[in-house]
């Protein structure tokens, strides 16, 4: 008959010394910018930065209301979800293959994680080695095709190196998650189907599939957070978000206002929309893992 | 070495969520004294306060004649026993039982000299060496008990210790624990949730229920005197049996209406209950009623033969009775059996479930 | 195994070789880069084997020519970015798991509170709020300091979870077997919390390793220093200049230089990392 509450040592004072250093940090470098960011976001300056004078939700009117605000949301939303899926879809398909060979295992899973480490600047990077017109011996292979592949002057082609590029960084992490997901799916149920006369195919639409289904939405989830905020320096180093604006996504415009225009009223403005964007999708996380729970 | 002694101890948890109702209990020095009940009876917060783990809401728990509530679990000079044991798994056995000592700050050469001695008792020496996920279930037992006796305290402590064992392992173990206790001569408080094991070990038992004490004696002495119907239906296997009675002034009523001979027990007017254990009766051949016994017709629901003794499962005035008999029972489900109570071995409770006669 | 297909076993090992080489060729492609002479990385296409210059272009990377990079040799901005990786994964380790010590074994007012005061933390990444954090950085004088670089990222919600949850699996029991073996918060943290985290510790080191290596943004403005950046920052200034007298050989040399330390360290660490990812991010 244990008793159900969590036993405890009696201090009074040392949990708030263990608890200062964090909070003291959490406090200066998360609450007070957020707040000004927040304060900032409902002000203008004028161009001087002598008088600065309240606009309600001016900042956030003229911000949605930019056609290079729309059109920066919309090339995140392109940019997120091609991102989203070709790292999902691949890092599935070598995780259901890795899961199959019952020889060399480990060694897969070795040379397949690399990528993890590589800083997303670098990754952007490596693909512009390749693919960059002037010396990227892929490049010159696809233009000795005749093909007119340049882009940094073609906004396209922009869109798939940096989508390449922040793909195959993230196959890493997806192809973890998937194998330890398949490794979850009891192998019962899948000799029953078998035994139930499912071929392969089938079982791993009807059976498998269905059974990773928390899997891919916890990594749909994560992976939308990873194109929308750690690409940045994939955008930065690659394309710098052009060709024009092709490349430019929320972060990016954040950034680039911010620190480069010297927006500063309408930066604010973004990185609030920004935080709702990432609270918004954190929630979403949450009910899925509520959910999970009650799958057992 | 010391005696304990429990005055008056509550716990409440919150504001009103009353766990321990105003305990008394004194333990003489070197007894080893059992509590024992259903769970949720608040005989582990006791054992906790004991420990110093659980604040005291009321009275006073005093250790050896001192009063020890405000101390912490490592000043009270107390040694425990945990029902999952409880051991430091990244610890090996040597240091699992070396612990508590280096904390105390005893040199090295004692502790060792301790350590090896209390393995040498529990027989622990050629597993010193090992950690606690390399033992087996018995094997960890015997390192918390080791942990317990290094210290050399002056109470044990024991938090159902037995429960995690297989029911061979813990028939052994509870022999084994009982000469430990007696030749260490350490004064104990025990804590189990079957009477089994109470009734084996203790030197004092002690029957919680809902946060009070039922009752505190020898064990034979509850057993053979239940204060209420909880005691006597928790202590004994099968437990009492209980029937129901009213009074009509010249004889017995059951339950279900059905009327039986008088017994010489003083029913009162407003009923009561009348138990007897099931080893306690003769089977009866004939119509012959018995001056001052209870004379009972079961309808048998069914029987169980286990060897050297059968029970009878019956029901009586519509209630349930079991009755042990000796080999194996000729009677058959569907039969009905004539058992006859000797007057003596009959137990008279109130309706409130407090015992009447003596 | 269900069905002992050979056929689709040979076909199993195909497609993950053929995942192995889109995974790794641009790390390898860029490996043979840094081996080659100038001239042969300007002209393509290049060779699929290294190629003879191997000491030489690595010599000169890290230590011919000081100040290849605004004046800063590349060992000084490994250094730069080791000392930024090492200090955001030790200290968040260490404010974080006494935070959690502190949430999970102490009662005491507010306890709540501070818990979610550190978990709404969870859904601010720093690219959210850059400005505003950048002005105190700026008011607090940080910029071009290791403080600087450290300090604000090491302040996430993650890793205070992860101990959080850790910790409440751990049997109340042995919390109260340590008090009565004599132990105070001190000793019970040291002797038992600490070697039973040890898995953990590990594997949010290399995460948190990674982590601070692989940072982009924060590093590209708390410092204005070359002397300061980090090696990713230092490639990038590389490769920012004009085309013409951008040595790439050399380029190629440092990004191998700026990835082989933590893909190391994921490698090496691989048991404990792949046990921890999966964990935390539950």
């Amino acid at each position: 008959m244990a008793s159900s509450t969590r036993v405890t040592f009696p201090n009074k004072l040392l949990p708030y010394l263990l608890l200062a250093p964090q909070l003291a940090i959490t406090i200066i470098f998360f609450y007070w910018p957020a707040s000004q960011a927040i304060q900032q976001s409902v002000l203008r300056e004028d161009p001087f930065g002598l008088a600065t004078q309240f606009v309600g939700l001016g900042n956030f009117k003229r911000v949605l209301n930019d056609p290079n605000y729309l059109n920066s949301l919309q090339v995140t939303v392109v940019f997120s979800v091609a991102t989203a899926l070709i790292a999902m879809a691949l890092a599935l398909l070598l995780a259901v293959m890795a899961d199959k060979v019952v020889r060399g295992k480990g060694i897969y899973r070795t040379l397949l994680i690399w990528p993890y480490a590589v800083a997303p600047a670098i990754a952007g990077m490596l693909w512009l080695f390749l693919f960059n017109p002037s010396m990227g011996t892929l490049a010159y292979l696809i233009r000795s095709t005749g093909y007119n592949w340049d882009p940094l002057l073609d906004s396209g082609q922009a869109m798939v190196l940096v989508v390449a590029a922040a793909a195959w960084k993230q196959i890493s992490y997806n192809f973890l998650f998937f194998v330890a997901g398949l490794q979850s799916i009891p192998k019962s149920l899948i000799e029953a189907a078998a035994i139930d006369g499912a071929g392969e195919n089938k079982r791993f639409w009807t059976i498998i599939f269905p059974l990773l289904a928390p899997t891919t939405f916890f990594l749909l989830v994560v992976n939308t957070v990873y194109a929308f905020f750690d690409t940045f320096g994939i955008i930065h180093a690659v394309t710098g978000g052009g060709p024009g604006k092709a490349t430019e996504t929320l972060v990016y415009k954040v950034y680039n206002d911010g620190f480069v225009n010297l927006i500063l009223g309408d930066s604010a403005a973004q990185s609030v929309i920004l935080m709702v964007i990432v609270i918004a999708l954190t929630a979403i996380q949450f009910r899925y893992v509520e959910r999970k729970v009650h799958y057992g | 070495m010391a005696s304990v002694e429990l005055t008056d101890v509550r716990k409440v948890y919150g504001s009103s969520v009353e766990a321990v109702k105003g305990v008394n209990i004194a333990i003489e020095d070197g007894a080893l004294c059992v509590l024992v009940g259903p769970s949720g009876c608040g005989k582990s917060t006791l054992l906790r306060m004991i420990a110093g783990l659980e604040s005291i809401t009321g009275g006073t728990v005093r250790i050896d004649d001192r009063t020890v509530n405000d101390l912490g679990p490592a000043e009270r000079d107390i040694a425990m026993v945990f029902q999952n044991y409880a051991l430091y798994p990244h610890m090996k056995v040597y240091d699992n039982m070396a612990y508590g000592l280096r904390n105390r700050g005893m040199p090295k050469d004692q502790i060792d000299k301790r350590v090896r001695e209390a393995a040498q008792t529990l027989e622990l020496t050629h597993l010193l060496d090992r950690r606690p996920r390399e033992l087996s279930g018995g094997q960890r037992q015997r390192v918390a008990m080791g942990r317990a006796i290094v210290r050399n305290p002056k109470v044990f402590l024991f938090d159902e210790p037995l429960s995690n064992l297989d029911a061979k392992l813990r028939g052994q173990m509870r022999v084994e624990i009982k000469n430990l206790q007696r030749q260490l001569g350490v004064t104990s408080v025990y804590v189990t949730h079957d009477q089994l094991e109470a009734m084996t070990l203790a030197d004092i038992l002690v029957v919680m229920n809902a946060g009070a004490v039922e009752q505190i004696g020898a064990p034979l002495d509850i057993y053979e005197k239940p204060a209420s119907t909880f005691v006597a239906s928790f202590i004994g296997a099968p437990p009492m049996n209980l029937v129901h009675v009213t009074s009509d002034g010249n004889g017995l009523i059951l339950n279900d209406g059905t009327k039986i001979g008088a017994t010489g027990l003083a029913v009162p007017g407003e009923g009561a209950v009348i138990g007897f254990r099931p080893e306690d009766l003769e089977v009866a051949a004939d119509e012959k009623s018995h001056a001052g016994g209870l004379v009972l017709e079961l309808g048998i629901l069914g029987v169980e033969p286990v060897g050297a003794e059968s029970y009878v499962y019956g029901i009586v005035g519509g209630e349930r009775v079991v009755v042990r008999v000796a080999g194996r029972s000729a009677s058959q489900t569907g039969d009905s059996l004539r058992v006859i109570i000797p007057r003596e071995k009959l137990h008279l409770f109130g309706k409130d479930g407090k015992r009447l006669n003596d | 195994m269900i069905e002992n297909n050979p056929i689709g076993r040979f076909i199993a090992h195909f497609i993950l070789i053929l995942g192995i080489v889109i995974v790794a060729f641009p790390i390898y492609y860029t490996f043979v880069a840094s081996t080659q002479t100038l001239q042969e990385v300007m002209r393509p296409p290049l060779s699929l084997l290294p190629g003879a210059h191997f000491w030489e272009n690595y010599k000169a990377a890290l230590f011919g020519g000081v100040g290849r990079i605004g004046g800063v040799g590349v060992g000084r901005l490994l250094f730069n970015t080791l000392v930024m990786a090492l200090g955001i994964a030790i200290g968040k380790i260490v404010i974080s798991i006494l935070s959690a010590y502190a949430i999970v074994f102490f009662r005491f007012p507010g306890r709540m509170v501070f818990f979610w005061l550190i978990f709404i933390t969870l859904m601010l990444p720093v690219e959210v709020r850059i400005l505003p954090t950048y002005k105190i950085m700026v008011d607090l004088g940080l910029i071009d300091t290791y403080t600087g670089l450290i300090l604000p990222l090491m302040a996430s919600a993650t890793a205070t979870l992860l101990f959080r949850q850790f910790f409440m699996t751990i049997p109340g029991e042995l919390v109260e077997a340590a008090r009565v073996d004599g132990a105070g918060p001190w000793r019970f943290f040291k002797d038992i919390l600490l070697p039973l985290s040890k898995t953990n510790i590990a594997a949010l080191f290399v995460i948190l390793f990674i982590y601070g290596w692989t940072q982009y943004l924060w590093p590209l403005l708390m410092t204005n220093r070359n002397d300061m950046a980090t090696i990713v920052i230092g490639l990038r200034k590389m490769i920012s200049f004009a085309d013409a007298d951008t040595e790439w050989h050399l380029v190629m040399v440092t990004s191998i230089l700026a990835i082989v330390p933590p893909i190391l360290v994921v490698v090496l660490m691989q048991r404990w990392f792949v046990r921890g990812l999966v964990e935390t991010e539950k």
